[in-house]
């Protein structure tokens, strides 16, 4: 006993720095933050620092901008974590062929997602550039366009080309996820199904997706709340421009705290955000779950 | 035993927080009694003084008050609004550097320190009235006006000769007049550029055309007058421009700089800008148009000669500063005279008196000549507390009317509609 006591003690020594630091600047904020969302934290308000009860909840979700940016998030979270879904498939199923190079592309298929999200925003937000930007370039030379036009002023368009700006940079984790279960299939079932008659379209419908399946469940459930949660990919390209045609749900959060200093909107915002994320991934633990018990 | 030990940990921690706390409070307190004091200052990186300019005066500043030590820190311009609130109450910085559009919310909200009787001192009459404007609301002083800048006309002067023009523009008829011949004899496929993109940017045009227009953004009453006459006018002027093909398209998702980068490639004859595009445009590393680089006031209308949009920033006290004394004095020893007059070449002067010495006009005499007029046309964006979610909301309204989503009269409307709501709620 006096022995398991003293290891407790040590035990709870050497956690004891890093339990404050967890305190101060992870349970301290989100606490206060939570008292937020029930206050008035104004800070121009006349009201500043009154208790409003669920006033905050019910002017949120009584709000078009709210109902707006969940619908442009969800758009986002949708178009590019499928498109990257799908590409990174393609891709691992390509890198898992042998062909002269491969052992190369597959080293340098990581780059773009060891790129900073920062980093990435400012490179497309050069490339999207209406006055010089290079896809205007390559476009003219195809022949696509007849001149140099602009791509991001549109709001709908802007919407996309982020999603084809943040897939870019994350397709390559999908695709090494991909690649990583594919690399452990077992060769002899493609062998006997090939001896069976089965095509490359049938081989691919009936082994590999159904084997992918747990993988996919996994990117999918990473990528999704990744996606819902972007924002430094916005605050680079559009800012949640034109005509907040790219305003989501962090960017909105954002701007309610920084610029407008309505810290109880921005905490309440931030706390409808954590409900959304969390069903999110409770739905998903359970369809993992349940592919698992189908796997098993 | 082992809850009794969570139970410990905790309370442990906690008396940790609180003593940190307390700690930080309790250390505050003595450094305001005499003896060396240190003051911590917030500048911006880019843009009116250099960071060498910055730390030269600070040096002399040092140099003349042994008993001060002043720690510097730059950073970007979007930086500097979450740096000053996330350490405003702690006195992290007691010196802030800010934008002309924030002391009505910070005084409001209590970041920054009422400065009006320190005024007294200063002889505000030879401070333009745009700038000195910028950081007074209801009647009081929240800051001193620091770097002075605002927005000009640049144009092609080559352009406008070749359209067969030899002087710029006074009106805004005038320029889209202008704008029309050099587009139909193919000087310039689009010959006005903007900065338009959702950002505080369009509202920085918007304010110079609303104003010249004869509009307004908040009436004399200190309500929103979103809708009226005036600023229609200006936002009608703007779309049109762009169905006219005489304003780029490209217009909106343009910033400042892009406008620069247009123009100094020769792809525009008319821009708004801020000083900084004149000496970039000069400059032949960058520059395709340097000798072609024309500056002049504003475009007016018959409702008014002129109107700019101040983009000045002030120096202010936060509520926090342990040594507001020691502050306000290098506040006044940056923004004096004989300061502003050394370091002149990166940004003019608040000083009225300042544009007659030579040394400062020898800087760049056509900008000095140009920014004497423009300055007495100098208007304010909205002076009020609730001007974060009014400009937020205003860029895309404006930019729903531009993009042709909404009527001009319609957008005004709705914006206005919220102005008046975030009005009630203050």
């Amino acid at each position: 006993m006096s022995i398991r006591n003293s290891e407790g003690r040590f035990a709870l020594a050497v956690s004891a720095p890093a339990l404050a630091i967890i305190l101060a600047v992870v349970l301290l904020p989100l606490a206060t933050t939570f008292a937020y969302s029930f206050m008035n934290v104004e800070l121009i308000s006349a009201a500043n620092g009154s208790f409003v009860g669920l006033a905050n909840y019910a002017e949120v979700l009584g709000s078009r901008a709210f109902w707006a940016a969940l619908g442009r998030t969800a758009y986002f979270t949708a178009a590019s974590a499928s498109l990257e879904t799908i590409l990174g498939l393609f891709i691992a199923l390509l890198l898992n062929e042998e062909f002269f190079g491969v052992k190369f592309l597959r080293s340098i298929v990581i780059i773009p997602w060891a790129i900073p999200t920062i980093v990435n925003g400012s490179l497309w937000k050069w490339i999207y550039n209406g006055e010089y930007g290079i896809m205007n370039a390559i476009f003219l030379k195809l022949g696509l366009i007849s001149e140099y036009r602009s791509w991001l002023s549109d709001p709908f368009a802007a919407m996309n080309l982020v999603v084809v700006a943040d897939a870019w940079k994350m397709t390559p984790l999908a695709a090494i996820f991909f690649l990583a279960a594919l690399q452990s299939v077992n060769k002899a079932t493609y062998e006997a199904a090939t001896v069976d008659g089965a095509g490359p379209y049938r081989r691919f419908f009936s082994l590999t997706l159904p084997y992918l399946t747990p993988t996919l469940l996994v990117v999918l459930v990473m990528r999704t709340v990744e996606k819902f949660k972007a924002f430094d990919v916005f605050y680079m390209i559009t800012r949640g421009g034109p005509a907040n045609g790219t305003k989501v749900l962090m960017y909105e959060t954002y701007q309610r705290a920084f610029t407008n200093l309505q810290y109880s909107q921005a905490s309440t915002y931030a706390y409808l955000f954590v409900i959304i994320i969390a069903s999110l991934t409770a739905f998903y633990i359970k369809a993992l779950r349940k592919s698992e018990e189908f796997n098993a | 035993m082992r809850k009794r030990m969570i139970a410990a940990a905790i309370a442990v921690a906690l008396v940790a927080a609180l003593a940190a706390t307390l700690g930080l409070a309790g250390c505050a307190k003595p450094a305001a009694k005499k003896g060396p004091v240190e003051l911590n200052a917030l500048f911006m990186k880019q843009a009116g003084y250099s960071e060498d300019d910055i730390t030269a005066m600070t040096a002399e500043f040092t140099k003349a008050n042994p008993k001060v030590k002043v720690n510097l820190t730059f950073v970007a311009y979007e930086e500097l609004e979450p740096k000053i609130l996330a350490s405003y109450s702690s006195g992290g910085y007691d010196v802030v550097l800010g934008d002309c559009i924030w002391p009505p919310k910070f005084s409001k909200a209590g970041v920054v320190l009422d400065v009006t009787k320190r005024m007294a001192a200063v002889d505000t009459k030879d401070i333009f009235k745009g700038a000195l404007d910028s950081v007074s609301y209801d009647g009081k002083y929240y800051g001193m006006p620091w770097l002075n800048d605002c927005k000009y006309l640049f144009y092609n002067k080559s352009m406008l000769k070749k359209a067969g023009f030899s002087a710029p523009p006074a009106t805004w008829d005038e320029l889209a007049a202008m704008a029309k011949a050099i587009k139909a004899k193919g000087i310039a496929k689009y010959p006005i550029a903007w900065s338009w993109s959702q950002a505080e940017a369009l509202i920085c045009d918007y304010t110079a055309l609303s104003e010249a227009f004869g509009g307004g953004m908040i009436g004399t009453d200190g309500k929103p007058a979103i809708s009226a006459d005036g600023n229609l006018k200006a936002l009608e002027f703007m779309v049109k421009s762009l169905k006219d093909g005489i304003t780029n398209p490209k217009s909106t998702e343009m910033l400042e700089n892009d406008v620069l980068a247009t123009f100094i490639a020769g792809n525009a004859a008319f821009g708004l800008n801020w000083t900084y595009m004149y000496a970039a445009g000069k400059d032949p590393a960058q520059s395709k148009i340097g000798a072609d680089v024309g500056i002049a006031p504003i475009p007016g209308t018959a409702a008014a000669k002129s109107a700019t949009v101040n983009g000045g920033m002030p120096l202010m006290i936060t509520s926090g500063s342990k040594n507001p004394d020691a502050a306000w004095n290098y506040i006044l020893y940056l923004s004096s005279q004989d300061v502003q007059k050394k370091y002149a070449k990166n940004a003019l002067p608040i000083w009225k008196s300042l544009f007659e010495d030579a040394s400062v006009v020898a800087t760049s005499p056509e900008v000095v000549v140009t920014s004497k007029t423009q300055y007495d046309y100098i208007r304010n964006r909205p002076q009020v507390p609730y001007y974060g979610e009014l400009s937020t909301e205003l860029q895309a309204d404006i930019q729903s009317a531009l993009l042709g989503k909404m009527t001009p009269a319609a957008a005004l409307a709705a914006a206005q509609a919220k102005a008046v709501d975030l009005a009630a709620k203050k």
